[in-house]
Order: C-alpha cells, then structure tokens, then sequence
C-alpha cells in the first residue's frame, strides 16, 4: 500500500492554543477518505497544512512524496481543493471564474472550453454562465466552487465540507462524479462533512478527529464495530461523547466550539 | 505567462466593472488642480516660477498614480477578505509570475487613471511643452505605476486587516506624496527637507515626468528612471518572496 498523504505527529498551535495535535495518518493512493470531527476540531486546519496555505508549528507531511513546506510547488501540482470558505471572484462571472481557475492549472484553451461547459451544465449554472457571482445565491456560489474544483484533474482532490447548503440532487450528482473520476482515474479523494451517512455511504477508510487529535480511524464498518454502534452517526457521537465533554469541559474549550462554530 | 495574463485580465475587468471607483479616484486630483492650481498660482508667478499649473500638473498626475496603485495593492485585503486570495495561492504557479500578474494589472489601472488626469489638466490650461514627448511621458507613467503597485502589493501581503488601511495612508502614502516635491520644487529647499525629498521614490517620478512635460529637471532624466526601475525590481521580488510565506 502506497500512501499519496503521509501525515507524522502533525500540531499546529495558535498562540498557546494546539488546533491540531500530534496528528498522524496516512491515505493510500486512489482512496477515498473521510475526515470527521464536531466543529473547531482541527479539520480545516490540517486540510490547510496539506494544502500549502498554512505552516505546520511541528511534524511532517508528504503529499505524493513532497513536502508542502518546502517542495510547494510540486505539491500545489498534485492536489485540487474545494475551500470550506468561499474562494470565488463576485466580479466575475460564473464563466470567468473558471477560466480563470484553468489558465492557473494550465488547461488549454479547447479542453477549458469543453470542460467549462460541461461542467458547468453538471451544476446546472450553464444559464447562469455570464452572470457576476455577486448575483448567485449561496447554493449557486457553492455549485459553481465544486464545478472549478473539478475543473481539472490533480491525483489528489481535497474537499471541505463541500455538500455544505446544496440540495440533495447536486450532492448526489457530485458525489457520482467523484466516484466515477476516482475509479477511472485512480484520484485520490480527501473530504469532511458532517453528513454520517454521506461518510459511511462514500468513504472507505475514515478518521475521526476531535480537539485536535485524532480519536479512531479505521472503515466504516470498524467504527461500529469498535463502539457497537448501528450507524456511522451513532459511533461518532459515541467517540465524540458530546454530553460528557459539556460536563469536564473547560471554560476555554467551550470558548474555543462556539467559536469555532461561528466560523 | 498564461497565468500572469489571466491575473492582469482579472484586475482590469474589476476595475472596468466599477465605474463609481474611477470616478470618486478622480476627485481628488480635480480638487488639487482647483484649488492649489488656481488659489496659489498668482503667488507662484509673483515669486518668479513661472505657470503653477504647468507645474502642477506632472505632480498631481503621480499623485493619482500612487493613490490608485496603493489602492490596488490594498485590494489584496479585499481578497484575503473574500475568500479568493486561496484560489491564487494553492495554484501551481510560480510566485513570482502572481506578483507580476498582479502589479500588472494595478499599474495598468493607475496609469489609466494617471491619463484621464492628464487629458483634464487640459481644461485646466496646462500644455506640454512639446506633444512628441508625450508617449515618453506615458512610459514614465507606467514605471511610476508598476512601482507603487508593486510597493502595493508588497504592503498588501503583509497586511491581514483592513483596520491598518488607515495607517498605511496615512503614515505612508500621504508622506510619500506630500514629500515628494509634487507641489513645490526641490531647488532651495531647506537642506533636512531636501534629504527627505531625495529619499522619497516618488520624486523621481514627479521628476521624470516634469523633465518630458515642462522641461524642468531636478535629478535629470537618466538617474529618474534608474531609481525608479531599480526599486520596482527589487519591490517585485520582495513582494514574490512575501508571496510566498503568505498563509490564509
Ligand atoms: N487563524 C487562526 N487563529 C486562531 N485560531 C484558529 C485559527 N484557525 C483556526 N483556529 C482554531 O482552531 C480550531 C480548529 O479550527 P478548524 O477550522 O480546523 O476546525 P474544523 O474542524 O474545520 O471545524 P468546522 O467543522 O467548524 O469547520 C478552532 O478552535 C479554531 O478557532
Ligand atoms: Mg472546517
């Protein structure tokens, strides 16, 4: 087994505060991998780490081999990612937007056209192509980050909460196409959600982080096993324990969900 | 270079997508061609120097070249706000190659502003004193703008909130512009003044620019643009090398 993301006793520390723990995990080539965690657990910062935009405090990465630190380069050349955050242009249109995302990943002109369009009458934006983001509504902006995501087609595609506000049709629909590029083309796929049943349904292997640390990983299967649990949903609450930590935790770690709630 | 085009389109479709910017971006040089054009030209001609205005104008048209090139550096801020400052950085492209896609498209935008400026100071009746020269005085234009762009940029990159705009404007840009001989010539300065006049990039350009409009030069052409493109180069890589260690 050949890992593409190799992760060894990662932390990142923010001020005094740890978002990220001594984390250590592997993904192997062509899998598909869920990372779950209750809010503010360290899921987008480590997602941030592999991704080149954050600097770890501590351990380290390789993403296809490479070091995000100091082989960026090569390592922005094997990943695409769809951000939990927005990350659009809301003075271009839905077109330039992604054109403007495959003149960076160096498409060329005919399979940007090609791609352009077809995907984005997969998001059904193909109507919409020349309106100016600033006129879409959430779900449209949202629809139109995952067409540029898949716009063009690295080894590794990372995925932030990305069904986060889409209607169930264009979250099937996507989660389709990512299947279908990770058997034809062996793309290794890394997401969060807070949709279990997205996770148990999609994933094949799945880690489970909490407070920055990771509490269980393992399949779908091996989570309920291990909690005897019926359901995905179920082992994670139990390994998240969500009414026992109210209890033992601290004033600075309720601080710390609320605000990582609002974010 | 397919990548430093695509970032240069970006910012000019911004900048044409937003017409109320250009025009509240040209009040200000209006306002200084009025009132210090015409409030302290008759001192001007009574002290012996000559035409305010045609003075002036080179001044105020830096003027509107560095304003509007900080503000496109500060457009960063925008970005980093909005959340597509992301998108440019996970991107395989080389650092360098955004920083100068980047620069591109802010020293295009002020030195559109710089031009419009220019083409109204016409109504103010100022005259170059030779129209041959005129596109000489465009290239200068466009090294003022890529430098206070560039200067833009790298201030942009090492800011993460708008909360220190107001500093940089004030602290910076405004010394920058206020010192830099745009509104009175260099020759008789007090001497602490003029050290602070010599430091300052900006009065190279301002005299570059007087040297091809109205004939009058403090530095003299060829040291003009030296310093002016010797900074941009240095600013670029800085600005790349800032790039570089960005986070989100
Ligand atoms: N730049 C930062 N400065 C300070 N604290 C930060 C910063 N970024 C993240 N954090 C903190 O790190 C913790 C983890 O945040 P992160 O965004 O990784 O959570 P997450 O698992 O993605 O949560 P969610 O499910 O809500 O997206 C949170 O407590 C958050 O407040
Ligand atoms: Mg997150």
């Amino acid at each position: 087994m050949s890992a593409i993301i190799d992760v060894r006793n990662l932390t990142k520390t923010f001020g005094a505060f740890a978002a990220v723990k001594d984390v250590s995990f592997e993904v192997e080539a062509g899998g598909i991998f869920a990372f779950l965690g209750p809010n503010g657990a360290g899921k987008s910062t480590t997602i941030k780490m592999l991704t080149t935009v954050l600097r770890p405090t501590s351990g380290t990465i390789r993403i296809d081999g490479f070091d995000p630190v100091t082989q960026s380069h090569q390592v922005r050349r094997s990943f695409g990612i769809v951000f939990q955050d927005p990350s659009l242009d809301d003075m271009l249109t839905a077109r330039e937007n992604m054109d403007f995302h495959g003149v960076l990943y160096d498409i060329s002109r005919a399979a940007r056209r090609e791609r352009i369009e077809q995907l984005l009458n997969f998001v059904e934006l193909w109507d919409r192509r020349n309106s100016l983001v600033r006129d879409f509504s959430g779900g449209m902006k949202r629809r139109l980050e995952i067409a540029r995501g898949l716009m063009h087609h690295p080894k590794i595609i990372f995925l932030d909460e990305p069904t986060l506000g889409l209607d169930p049709q264009t979250r099937n629909h996507m989660w389709q196409y990512l299947q279908e590029l990770n058997a034809k083309n062996g793309t290794t796929v890394f997401f969060t959600t807070h949709y279990m049943e997205e996770a148990e349904r999609i994933a094949r292997r799945i880690a489970v982080i909490d407070r920055g640390t990771i509490i269980a990983s393992g399949s779908a299967d091996e989570l309920k096993t291990q909690t005897k649990t019926e359901s995905l949903e179920d082992a994670f609450l139990t390994l998240t324990g969500h009414s026992i930590r109210e209890e033992e935790g601290t004033n600075l770690d309720r601080m710390r969900r609320i605000r990582g709630m609002m974010r | 270079m397919n990548a430093v085009y695509i970032l240069w389109l970006r910012q000019f479709k911004r900048y044409i997508r937003s017409p109320a910017r250009l025009v509240a971006s040209l009040a200000q040089p209006m306002m200084f061609l009025i009132a210090l054009g015409f409030g302290l030209g008759s001192i001007f001609a009574r002290a012996g120097q000559g035409s305010y205005i045609q003075f002036l104008v080179p001044g105020i048209v830096a003027m509107s070249i560095i304003f509007s090139s900080i503000f496109s550096g500060m457009e960063m801020l925008w970005d980093r706000q909005f959340g597509f400052l992301k998108e440019t950085l996970v991107a395989p492209v080389p650092r360098f190659a955004i920083m100068l896609g980047r620069v591109a498209g802010g020293a295009t935008t002020a030195m559109i502003q710089g031009a419009i400026v220019l083409v109204i100071s016409l109504a103010f009746g100022f005259r170059p004193n030779n129209w041959l020269v005129v596109p000489e005085a465009l290239a200068v234009m466009l090294l003022i703008s890529l430098l206070f762009s560039a200067f833009g940029m790298v201030v942009g990159s090492k800011m993460t909130d708008m909360q220190a705009f107001p500093l940089i404007m004030n602290f910076i840009v405004m010394p920058l512009f206020f010192l830099s001989g745009a509104m009175f010539p260099l020759r008789g300065l007090p001497k602490a003044m003029l050290v602070v006049a010599t430091a300052d990039p900006l009065s190279y350009g301002v005299d570059a620019l007087r040297q091809l409009l109205i004939g009058t030069s403090h530095f003299g052409l060829p040291l003009d643009i030296a310093v002016l493109s010797g900074l941009t180069l240095a600013l670029l890589f800085l600005g790349s090398y800032f790039f570089s260690r960005m986070e989100v």
